[in-house]
């Protein structure tokens, strides 16, 4: 039981960051039907430059912040630079743009930051906390804590706000949207920045657990993919449950089955959804006019 | 008498493959040659899936895998001869590939990418933990095909790289005029009409699935062959041809060159075999140089760098 326990935690805590990945996903595909494959490298900086700014004197909680803001600015700057001048070409093109950017943010992070595995405390110590026989650290609880706050808060961003639903209106139809006065470039660069912000905040969380080096990106952003495919592209509340489903069936598999096919658990899952159910778990059926 | 394009393209290959060792200030660049070629055969079969039927692959490399992997482990454990191997690495890539497309080509959109990825991962991730058959991800070595031997008793004696260089060669060049036929066959032509518009394809009774799914068949033992060719030349693998950069690679390339054209699949690949190979001086900087020339190729070159020049030609000589 208390081995169950301990699995289900661990799955839990990956689980929520896979959720903020799928969640930046969520948000940039559903501004421009663009799959960005550099979310995970949002990850990566957001760890990284916290690490940096930390060991250049700042306390943790200033260095987060710069983090975030700093990789906002530059997911601004992909869409500014990169997404924007190619606008009307097709989605394969777009999908090879977020691929090369994420190589060129890869290859410049190798340059900047050094090939190191990288690291900072946590943020409540690493005293494990114990609930019924197994255990959780202190910044297991801040991921899982980080991640349901940005859902929430994205949820009363797009539910209970102008902007929030004029972003939802962008994605349901561009030119409708612009007819009514949206500012649809505004939309773009807010989605840049939110994804770019919420990837960078789940590097700062789970670095104290996983470390990062320069590299680490591209798994997140496959399996934070994994997980908004399980839970239906392009809906936020399937991108958290997918994520959390996600993180659960990687756990299992590490301690039931093999550590070393603990990754399998993701593909295997994507395989069978598309399979037996290609809308995701809360994904909507849709049709095109001809 | 005005050539077709296709023989065009066709003769255009022979004398490049032909000629180009003229030029070769040393024998490495007959290496370098054969790489670019096994390559460009990957890529045509990209062009056919991507450019022609309009579906993406992420996982292309699983297929290049299996056909490696079944060169170095076939003849080892079942005494298969390496060539049969090729064959039978290219028969699993199909089945394979058949399977999974199956469902998954009854679906709109871009599954197919998606169900790929996981495909090809799953597919790199068995060849990197099985270590008993594989030996892991330290790689394993590849028998010798022998043809160099009955050449050279035939009275050709070819050094290695010169002979991997015209065998990946000739290969290509009949990969190339195979998926040329293939494009001004009926099924070619409905596969690029169904690109131009699924419904309006669907409306004249074509089975839009089946079409797609033989494309996926058919570029999957381009992928299988050309992994094939890669082990065999290097007689020695590691799992990384399965892994997810080389499926992107093999994208990046035929989207480089053009991704409708088949001469455009041998450009992209030439192209980009031979940056990193200028760039291990700035070895550092490769990734960055990769993802920029990527980048502003899709910007700026929408319709691949092959397409474009080939516009820019017949619009200035009108």
């Amino acid at each position: 039981m208390s081995e169950l326990l301990q699995f289900l935690l661990s799955g839990v805590t990956v689980g929520a960051v896979y959720a903020l990945v799928a969640l930046g996903f969520t948000i940039i595909y559903n501004a421009s039907d663009v799959v960005n494959f550099a979310q995970g490298e949002f990850v990566m900086l957001g760890g990284m430059i916290t690490v940096m700014t930390y060991l250049a004197g700042a306390p943790l909680p200033l260095a987060a912040l710069v983090a975030v803001v700093a990789t906002a600015a530059l997911g601004v700057a992909m869409n500014k630079l990169a997404i924007e001048p190619a606008r009307g070409a097709p989605v394969v093109s777009l999908v090879i743009i977020t691929i090369g950017v994420s190589i060129f943010i890869r290859g410049a992070a190798q340059l900047v930051f050094g090939k190191q595995i990288h690291t900072f405390p946590a943020f409540s110590g690493d005293d494990p906390i114990r609930i019924m026989g197994a255990t959780i650290l202190p910044q297991s609880l801040w991921v899982i804590a980080g991640s349901v706050a940005v859902f929430i808060g994205l949820w009363l961003f797009f539910t209970r706000t102008l902007l929030g639903r004029a972003v939802l209106a962008t994605s349901n139809n561009r030119l409708a949207a612009q007819l009514v006065g949206i500012n649809t470039p505004f939309v773009m660069t807010l989605s840049f920045a939110m994804s770019a912000g919420i990837g960078a905040l789940a590097g700062v969380l789970v670095t104290p657990i996983t470390m990062t080096s320069y590299d680490v990106g591209l798994a997140f952003a496959l399996k934070g993919f994994a997980a908004a495919m399980l839970g239906g592209m392009g809906n936020p509340k399937g991108a958290l449950v997918g994520g959390f489903l996600l993180g659960v069936l990687e756990g299992l598999t590490a301690g039931y089955i093999s550590s070393q096919y603990k990754d399998a658990a993701a593909f295997i899952v994507i395989l069978a959804v598309l399979f037996f159910m290609p809308q995701g778990l809360f994904g909507s059926k849709s049709t095109d006019r001809v | 008498m005005r050539m077709t394009a296709k023989s065009a393209t066709l003769l255009a290959l022979v004398i490049l493959i032909a000629l180009a060792p003229v030029f070769f200030p040393s024998g490495f660049y007959y290496r370098v040659g054969a790489l670019v070629f096994v390559n460009a055969l990957a890529v045509i079969g990209i062009v056919i899936l991507t450019g022609w039927a309009g579906q993406v692959s992420l996982g292309h490399a699983g297929f290049a895998g299996i056909g490696a992997y079944a060169c170095a482990l076939a003849p080892v454990h079942w005494g298969i001869h390496p060539a049969l191997a090729v064959l039978l690495g290219a028969a699993i890539s199909a089945v394979l590939a058949w399977l999974v497309g199956r469902p998954i080509l009854r679906l709109k959109g871009y599954y197919l990418g998606v169900a790929s990825l996981g495909m090809g991962i799953l597919i790199a991730m068995v060849l990197n933990n099985e270590r008993w058959l594989t030996r892991g991800p330290d790689g394993i070595e590849v028998p010798e095909l022998g043809l160099r031997a009955v050449l050279k008793d035939a009275g050709l004696d070819l050094s290695n790289g010169q002979f991997w260089y015209f065998f990946c060669g000739i290969v290509l060049i009949l990969g190339a005029w195979l998926a040329l036929n293939l494009r001004d066959s009926a099924t070619g032509r409905a596969l690029r009409a169904l690109h131009g518009s699924e419904v309006a394809a669907r409306t004249v009774g074509m089975d839009v699935a089946r079409l797609k799914l033989h494309a996926f068949v058919i570029s999957a033992v381009y992928a299988s062959i050309s992994g094939s060719l890669l082990a065999l030349q290097n007689k020695f693998i590691t799992p990384d041809v399965a892994g997810f950069m080389h499926s992107v690679e093999m994208v990046t390339m035929a989207v480089l060159g053009g991704v409708g054209s088949v001469a455009g699949a041998i450009f992209g690949a030439a192209v980009l075999t031979l940056l990193p190979q200028l760039l291990t001086i700035f070895a550092e900087y490769e990734q960055l140089v990769l993802g920029l020339v990527m980048v502003l190729v899709m910007i700026f070159l929408r319709e691949g760098v092959v397409p474009s020049i080939l516009r820019k030609i017949r619009g200035s000589g009108e």
